[in-house]
């Protein structure tokens, strides 16, 4: 059996695999990335559409376009990385991590002294939403239907449902709109879309798809090809009114009801989760309760823009390459950082203070738990002192917000807890 | 006069606008910054659209090859430029940022290849 050795080790060829190979990389570590697929890039791939890069590179392109640019950098610098790979097993050793890994050549065994864990996230499936009725083809994820088209170029629908309001849900009803299949309507259970607000105007709007709110899937029909959906409007706690119900003939229904960090490998590991993100819980060097093991993109919280998938995976790198050269000192202040009223999360959950006069900004991400208008975001300590404080002139769950704050700045208490709220200000 | 709310689509903050026309005179609220101004102008006088799409090619292995229009159309023609885009089957290794149909329609756009997965 082949053993090789690492500094680093990245498990997922995505964005945020490839930010982090590149930063770790840069700082000055040995890098070994494992990719599944055959090609690097992630979902990415797949995402044709343009929108990509806006922050980054003050430029609209497309899901490969922003891939490519991290892929020519990422071979240019030789990062080796092993293609159609996966991983079998990670554990923890006295100096590091060993994981197994499998492909065309055979088993592997890597020795690691830090992993980067960039697996990215899953699309909640049709068993995670109960639909009743019978199990006909036809009934698929927006990402398989984006697989398909842009991938494979196959139509997998003439005429479809597509439930749900999440943005790959939009943008595949463009997609499929575009391709000459007719989309019925797209229809979400919440009273509020899930999608970006553009994506609501350029993708059902432009094209004249009505985005029905309140309303639900509550039965497929068909046996061996999906032939119809009953829809029926919801109440305010979710559940479906009888009498609104309307059978809807179609030969798809494309699901977009919600993404999930992957954290397999973290889980096996012992790496603890935050049941807000459903991804690790990490420090501001995205280090999770394990030391040496590092989250990012996806895999650490579901991001809206690739932009700061990257940012995460830079940060991940940063920090992955530091702890294997032992540069990074043992915490000696930290404070917990979590999210209170009317915040949905906030990443990291854990900041280490800086030493003596050292200031640092750290970057924090936090989503708002419902559509608010003028609010403001606070952190505050446990004595009620207010750590950070931004106005905002409206707050939406889909689009996730990004501060930097200098925690170094305030007298924290090693053990202490800061509390992220957001208070909606009436005019 | 003319009121009317348009949802900027220019980047993901997504502002959403209060457009008033008065004759030729246009008048923006609620932008953020200057590209909604300019948007919410375009959309009372000509809206533009960008659109991404993938064009057929002759090798197996990968069917189809990502590509969009390499600046903005105008909102009316996009299905007429899906029908050129669907027409072509790329035969050479052709990659990012290569033209697949210059000036499409006579545009001004080209339509070009976003990725290099045929090399």
């Amino acid at each position: 059996m082949n053993t090789v050795n690492t500094d680093v080790l990245v498990i997922g060829g995505g964005p945020a695999g490839l930010a982090a190979s590149i930063a770790a990389h840069d700082a000055g570590a040995k890098v070994l990335l494992i990719e599944r697929e055959q090609r690097l890039g992630g979902i990415l791939k797949q995402c044709i559409h343009d929108g990509f890069g806006l922050v980054r590179f003050k430029e609209k392109l497309s899901g490969p376009e922003y891939a490519e640019r991290f892929i020519d950098v990422f071979k240019e610098k030789e990062i080796p990385a092993m293609l159609q790979t996966f991983v079998t097993e990670s554990k923890k050793t006295d100096d590091g991590f060993l994981t197994t890994v499998v492909n065309h050549e055979g088993v592997t065994k890597i020795e690691s002294k830090a992993m980067i864990l960039a697996t990215g996230c899953r699309e909640r499936t049709a068993k995670q939403v109960s639909i009743h009725g019978t199990r006909p083809a036809g009934v698929f994820t927006a990402g398989t239907a984006q697989n398909f088209i842009n991938l494979m170029g196959e139509l997998p629908s003439k005429k479809c449902v597509i439930l749900g309001s999440g943005d790959i849900g939009l943008i595949m009803a463009r997609r499929l709109t575009l391709e000459g299949a007719e989309v019925v309507g797209v229809y979400e259970v919440k009273s509020t879309p899930s999608g970006l607000t553009r994506n609501i105007h350029q993708c059902l709007n432009d094209y004249g798809i009505p985005l029905h709110l309140s309303h639900t899937v509550t039965r497929v029909f068909g046996d061996d090809r999906l032939t119809a959906v009953e829809i029926a409007e919801v109440d305010d706690k979710m559940a479906p009114i009888k009498g609104t119900e309307e059978i809807i003939e179609c030969d798809a229904l494309i699901l977009s009801v919600g993404l999930i960090p992957e954290n397999e490998i973290a889980e096996n590991l012992g790496v603890q989760l935050d049941w807000h993100t459903k991804g690790p819980l990490a420090d501001e060097s995205l280090m999770t309760s394990v030391p040496g093991i590092f989250s990012c993109g996806n895999a650490l919280h579901v991001n809206d823009l690739v932009d700061y998938v990257s940012e995460s995976g830079e940060i991940a790198g940063k920090g992955a390459a530091a702890y294997a050269a032992s540069a990074r000192k043992a915490a000696p202040k930290a404070v917990d950082l979590e999210a209170g009223e009317n915040t949905l999360y906030i990443v990291p959950q854990k900041v280490t203070l800086p030493e003596g006069d050292a200031s640092e900004k750290t970057i924090v991400y936090f989503r708002s738990k419902e559509i608010f208008d003028k609010s403001i975001f606070r952190i505050q300590n446990e004595k009620g002192e207010v750590i950070f404080e931004k106005k905002y002139p409206f707050l939406r769950p889909p689009e996730m917000e990004k501060v930097l704050v200098d925690f170094g700045a305030f007298d924290l208490a090693n053990g202490g807890k800061l509390t992220a709220t957001i208070e909606e200000v009436t005019a | 006069m003319t009121e009317q709310t348009i949802v900027c689509i220019t980047c993901p903050r997504g502002c959403t606008m209060n457009v008033k026309q008065d004759g030729d005179e246009i008048t923006v609220t609620g932008n953020s910054c200057k590209r909604g101004e300019v948007f919410a102008v375009n959309e009372l006088t000509h809206p533009m659209r960008t659109i991404c799409s993938t064009v057929s090619t002759a090798f197996p292995e990968s069917p189809v090859l990502p590509c969009r229009v390499s600046t903005d159309i105008p909102k009316e023609m996009i299905f007429d430029v899906m029908k050129e885009i669907n027409k072509v089957v790329v035969k050479e290794r052709i990659g990012r940022g290569d033209v697949i149909i210059p000036d499409v329609l006579g545009t001004g756009a080209d339509v070009i290849a976003t990725s290099d997965l045929l090399k």
